[in-house]
């Protein structure tokens, strides 16, 4: 195994009683990376960033963060470790502001109340969400709840940013500043991995792909490697991808 | 969570001025008892929220940590002659004890499952007390009579060194709670009421949070417990350790308002006056009358005010604006 290396996932197998969710996927996330799991619906990708993130045990294999062995570990562990995600269905804090929300996810490195604000408030602007501060959560549109969720996950100042499909239900619009929001977290020295089901995000985006089908790893490459792979295309993208891109 | 303005600073000044002077103006044996007891209510009330409230954790099992207290520091003095003052601490520190022995195990319990557990909690212990014999068993304790001082928590010829000591604790609990709750361990408490999940992706030990929830809450109400025994200076489990009391602090909060730091104080500053004065006016008829007017009061507010009677109060101010 690489030092190099940022994320190291070695053989991962997950069940649940019978079902095979996760069956023996390994893959490795360099440091600046942009990194796209796919694949259809039941394929496992969630299982797998559920597994990573400490959510879900695994049965099998190991999983290594910056050569440090974090199988298993409890979520809150990891996250100190230095990996946030997001949820594919949003969450956060009801009964908070935007700050408020973001500022729980500030004190995982801060402990002064006034630090924690000042740094939050930078995400904020980052993040493009400062002007609604001090908005209740719950009063967000969609795509400001991801961008929350996102600044959330960015105020824990994590070297992995995990995100589960961050693109769903946006506009086309909000679909491209979520894509810049993601190239702009990179160019800060983020490391990022997207769980997507939005095609168009993945092209633009990925610096490599990794294709997930019924449990198992089935190809990996650069977004047009993968399209092109006509095990994908079966197993996945079908005729109707096809027929968009004709 | 905002800092305190100098607005709030103001009125929180002029209310504590008031509080002070009105025992002076007021010389009413009845009134001050009713004040007391208000002030002992708000300190469990601002207790319970910062588990109930804030962290999200129901419970209806603080009446344990009311009666440790209680026993604790009446033990204590009959037994080694221990001043109360060192019983209230010891009382805080083994409630406290006791909070992280029983929520630890319950770590994974929410909602209504942490209510019942609490409810089983506290039932054991009442039970416990009734038959230990080391305690008083069924029979209680009667605390001993002291030259009346400060040093021996403990005065007779006046009820107001109990009122100042109580509104000293009050303002303590009101302090701590404040303090919690804008500070980072406020933030993760308001998290995991949230969710468990949201909470610990934000790398919040949930397991570690939610006990320091319940230790600080138990402490607190401990030492209403023991100034309770002070001054009535008589306990028995049924006294301090039944399940009615616990309602009463988690009514008290609710009504006033549970996730706020002044709700509960606000709540009791309205429901014990309205429970101790109809029943002055209408328990002595032995009909049940007091119980039937006090029940559909709070009813009525609950009704009209859902998010607690300092939530509405605090709305309309920002509606002000």
């Amino acid at each position: 195994m690489s030092a190099s290396l940022l994320l190291d996932v070695q053989g991962v197998s997950k069940y649940f009683g019978g079902l095979q969710a996760n069956e023996d996927v390994s893959f490795q996330v360099n440091p600046g990376e942009i990194v796209s799991i796919i694949g259809p619906n039941g394929a496992g990708k969630s299982t797998l960033f559920s597994c990573v993130t400490g959510f879900h045990r695994v049965d099998r294999g190991r999983i290594f963060f910056k050569g440090r062995e974090i199988t298993n570990q409890k979520p809150h562990k990891i996250g100190k470790i230095g990996i946030a995600r997001t949820f594919q269905v949003v969450q956060v804090i009801s009964d908070m502001t935007v700050l408020e929300n973001v500022m729980t996810g500030g004190f995982l490195k801060h402990t002064r109340v006034a630090d924690v604000r000042r740094k939050c408030e930078e995400v904020l602007a980052f993040t493009g969400l400062i002007e609604k501060k001090s908005f209740n959560a719950l009063a967000l549109t969609i795509s400001d709840k991801k961008r929350l969720e996102v600044s959330m996950a960015l105020a824990m100042e994590p070297e992995l940013l995990m995100l589960d499909e961050s693109m769903a239900g946006l506009t086309p619009v909000e679909l491209q500043e979520m894509i810049a929001l993601i190239r702009k977290v990179r160019s800060r020295g983020v490391t990022v991995v997207v769980v997507e089901h939005v095609m168009e995000a993945v092209m633009e985006l990925s610096d490599r792909v990794i294709v997930l089908n019924t449990g198992r790893k089935i190809v990996e490459g650069s977004p047009q490697e993968v399209v092109a792979n006509p095990e994908v295309i079966r197993a996945y993208l079908g005729e109707r991808y096809h027929a968009v891109r004709q | 969570m905002h800092a305190i303005t100098g607005k709030q600073l103001t009125a929180g000044g002029t209310a504590l001025a008031l509080l002070i002077i009105l025992p002076l103006v007021v010389s009413s044996a009845f009134f001050q008892h009713v004040m007391i007891l208000t002030f002992m209510f708000a300190m469990c009330g601002v207790a319970w929220s910062l588990m109930g409230g804030f962290a999200g954790m129901f419970s209806f099992g603080q009446v344990a940590f009311f009666g440790i207290g209680a026993y604790a520091s009446s033990f204590l003095l009959l037994t080694f002659n221990i001043s109360p003052w060192i019983g209230l601490l010891a009382g805080g520190i083994i409630s406290a004890l006791m909070a992280a022995a029983i929520g630890y195990p319950c770590s994974n319990l929410r909602g209504h499952y942490f209510a019942i557990a609490s409810i089983a909690f506290a039932e054991i212990v009442r039970i416990v007390f009734n038959n230990w014999k080391l305690v008083g068993a069924a029979e209680g304790l009667t605390i001993p009579m002291l030259k009346e001082s400060l040093a021996n928590f403990m005065f007779h010829s006046s009820k107001l060194p109990y009122y100042y000591i109580m509104l000293a604790f009050l303002l303590l609990a009101v302090a701590v709670c404040y303090y919690v709750s804008t500070s980072k361990m406020g933030y993760y408490f308001r998290a995991i009421k949230e969710s468990h999940e949201v909470a610990e992706v934000l790398g919040v030990n949930v397991v570690r949070y939610r006990l320091f929830a319940i230790m600080i809450s138990a402490f607190l109400t401990s030492m209403a417990g023991t100034f309770y025994a002070q001054y009535i200076l008589y306990i028995d489990p049924e006294s301090v350790m039944i399940l009615p009391i616990s309602v009463q602090i988690v009514l008290v909060a609710m009504l006033g308002g549970a996730s706020t730091v002044l709700g509960p104080a606000i709540g009791a500053a309205i429901l014990i006056p309205l429970s101790e004065y109809t029943r002055a006016w209408l328990g002595y008829k032995g009909t049940g009358v007091d119980m039937i007017v006090y029940g559909t009061l709070i009813t009525i507010i609950s009704m009209y005010q859902p998010a607690g009677v300092w939530g509405s109060i605090t709305h309309l101010m920002r509606r002000a604006k």
